[in-house]
């Protein structure tokens, strides 16, 4: 048990002093693994964007952009380039729409506007219907196939898409990202 | 209209114990009788609703001007043990009998991982102050809610032959599981 | 209580989980697999090992009107401190656990063997109790998650033994609850036989 007694200097005093010793040793971690930290975003996100265009020459993240969705929000663009030439965007599109909220999407884009990979960054759809739309099976089916002339909705809405049995919300949603980029693209003049 | 969307939400589709898993430890200690499930739900609505007002000023004109938003955890604990040392306080002074039922439940709302979750959570999903506000106290109505249909159900369960190895944490467990069950079933009111 | 025993009793005579029934928050939300739960258990027990030692060593220096506010300062530090080196070098554990990493801070575990045992003990037997228990409870998150991923998933620490999914149920929430209460359930035949 304690040996100091609870008057009121001695109580500041340890209080004080505790909260110094922590907030400095709680400094140097943070300096510590600030830049690792930092990497390991990065890191995340040249993942995401080297999975959905060719392989680049460039730094898309150093390049990114936003454009305007035309629905009030705006979405990342980065640029992939070879030899200085376009060869592919990566938008960061997401989707409030799916069945739990938020889903987040990497897609890639090549310069007339066809999509050439997908990735999924974030979702809490129900596992087991939703989470299908991780897997090859639901997503690749829209490597190839340009918005421009691919009815990006469900069957079910008179489109050309594939949704997972039971899971066509979270399928529209996904369908929904797409859209989403894709019109902000060529909103933005670069398709 | 995104508010009643955010009520719903946190009541119902992402329950703060049956979805979330956070306030649990009270959950099966305090829901034993609907009165004391009451009067705790009562006292975790007021800390929550404060430490979310309290915690989201500190964490945008404080932490975030200075630069230490890693210190975040330690004053959002600190600011959530302050309030509930004056919760006990008031609440010695103007209702004895439901200070003496609440006993160690009282102080043991510091460390009910919902009040700190749902302040961490706030700043997640980077509502406003008024959005956080009507989120924190919406998810206490969720708890209080969760809170008096277990003991609604636990009072009955006394009177039943429960076998003798699932007596107690085990028999509510399995129950809160059938709980959750049953609230998923509002999974689709929201999307 | 020898110290081979301060160690050991974390694991089964009083696991916090299965025995004295605390911690269950993390407990539930994080043993959605093996490797989530044996993943939290063990960040815990860095923290709960951490903030023993230190507690221990300042409790004699700590007024006793102030004794929970400093205590919860220690360990808030040293979550944080796990939090951001989980961050830097472990970022797929670090999203899947979530926010339930800071809420270490709150795990009823740390800050009862703060309260009840290194308070009161020396810098050895708080080490080893916190140790054993941070251990035990990492045994026990990591068996409900083996379970649950065995029933859930039909997979063994990320390796699917199934086509297919498993009862979707148990990695979902009811199937936390119910998984929990009936392993409780079995413990408890177990103690009494």
């Amino acid at each position: 048990m304690a040996k100091i007694e609870s008057s009121l200097k001695n109580m500041i005093l340890s209080l004080t002093l505790i909260a110094l010793a922590a907030s400095a040793a709680l400094g140097f971690v943070y300096e510590v693994t600030r830049r690792p930290i930092e990497m390991t975003k990065l890191n995340k996100k040249l993942e995401a964007i080297k999975a959905v265009v060719p392989s680049f020459d460039n730094n898309p993240d150093q390049e990114m952009f936003k454009l305007p969705t035309g629905e009030g929000d705006s979405l990342e663009i980065f640029p992939a380039r070879k030899d200085n030439e376009i060869i592919g965007y990566a938008v960061r599109t997401s989707t409030q729409k799916g069945f739990s909220g938020y889903i987040g999407i990497m897609v890639g884009f090549s310069p007339d506007g066809t999509i050439i990979n997908t990735n999924v960054l974030d979702q809490k759809e129900t596992p087991g219907l939703g989470t299908k739309m991780t897997e090859p099976a639901f997503k690749d089916q829209f490597n190839g196939k340009n918005p421009g002339v691919f009815k990006l909705k469900v069957k079910k809405d008179g489109g050309e898409v594939d949704a997972i049995t039971a899971a066509t919300i979270s399928s529209r949603a996904f369908c929904d990202a797409l859209e989403r980029a894709y019109n902000t693209l060529k909103k933005g003049g670069l398709i | 209209m995104e508010y009643i969307i955010i009520i719903i939400s946190a009541i119902l589709v992402n329950n703060i114990v049956l979805a979330q898993f956070l306030g649990v430890c009270p959950f099966l200690g305090v829901s034993n009788k609907i009165n004391t499930s009451f009067g705790m739900a009562g006292a975790v609505t007021f800390v929550m609703v404060l430490a979310t007002v309290v915690t989201y000023l500190i964490y945008k004109y404080i932490l975030i001007k200075l630069g230490i938003a890693f210190m975040q955890t330690i004053s959002y604990i600190l600011v959530i043990a302050t309030l509930v040392q004056m919760v006990e306080i008031i609440l010695k002074k103007i209702s004895q009998p439901l200070y003496q039922a609440l006993g160690i439940f009282l102080p043991l709302i510091t460390t009910n991982c919902a009040v700190l979750g749902i302040t961490l959570l706030v700043i997640k999903k980077n509502y406003n102050l008024l959005e956080g506000v009507v989120y924190s106290a919406a998810t206490a109505i969720g708890f209080g809610l969760a809170l008096v249909i277990l003991a609604g159900i636990r009072e009955q369960l006394d009177l039943l032959n429960v076998p003798e190895g699932m007596k107690g944490a085990p028999i509510s467990l399995v129950v809160a599981g059938i709980l959750a069950l049953a609230f998923m079933g509002f999974s689709g009111i929201v999307r | 209580m020898s110290l081979i025993k301060q160690f050991t009793k974390g694991f089964f005579r009083e696991n916090p989980t299965l025995v004295l029934l605390i911690g269950m928050c993390p407990t539930l939300a994080t043993t959605t697999s093996a490797l989530n739960g044996l993943g939290m258990g063990i960040a815990t027990a860095f923290v709960l090992t951490c903030s023993n030692v230190v507690i221990s060593l300042l409790s004699d220096y700590i007024p006793d009107k102030v004794r929970i506010p400093s205590f919860i300062v220690i360990i808030a530090s040293f979550v944080t401190m796990v939090d951001l080196v989980m961050q830097a070098y472990v970022p797929g554990l670090y999203e899947t656990l979530g926010i339930f990493i800071p809420l270490i801070v709150v795990n009823c575990i740390v800050l009862a063997r703060a309260e009840a045992f290194a308070s009161k003990n020396k810098v050895l037997p708080s080490f080893l109790d916190g140790l054993g228990m941070g251990l035990g409870f990492t045994m026990a998150l990591g068996i409900l998650g083996t379970i649950r991923e065995i029933l859930g998933s039909g997979s063994v620490f990320g390796y699917k033994f199934i086509k297919g999914d498993g009862i979707l149920v148990f990695i979902l929430a009811p199937g936390a609850f119910i998984a929990l209460g009936y392993l409780i359930a079995f413990i408890n035949k177990i103690r009494k036989a």
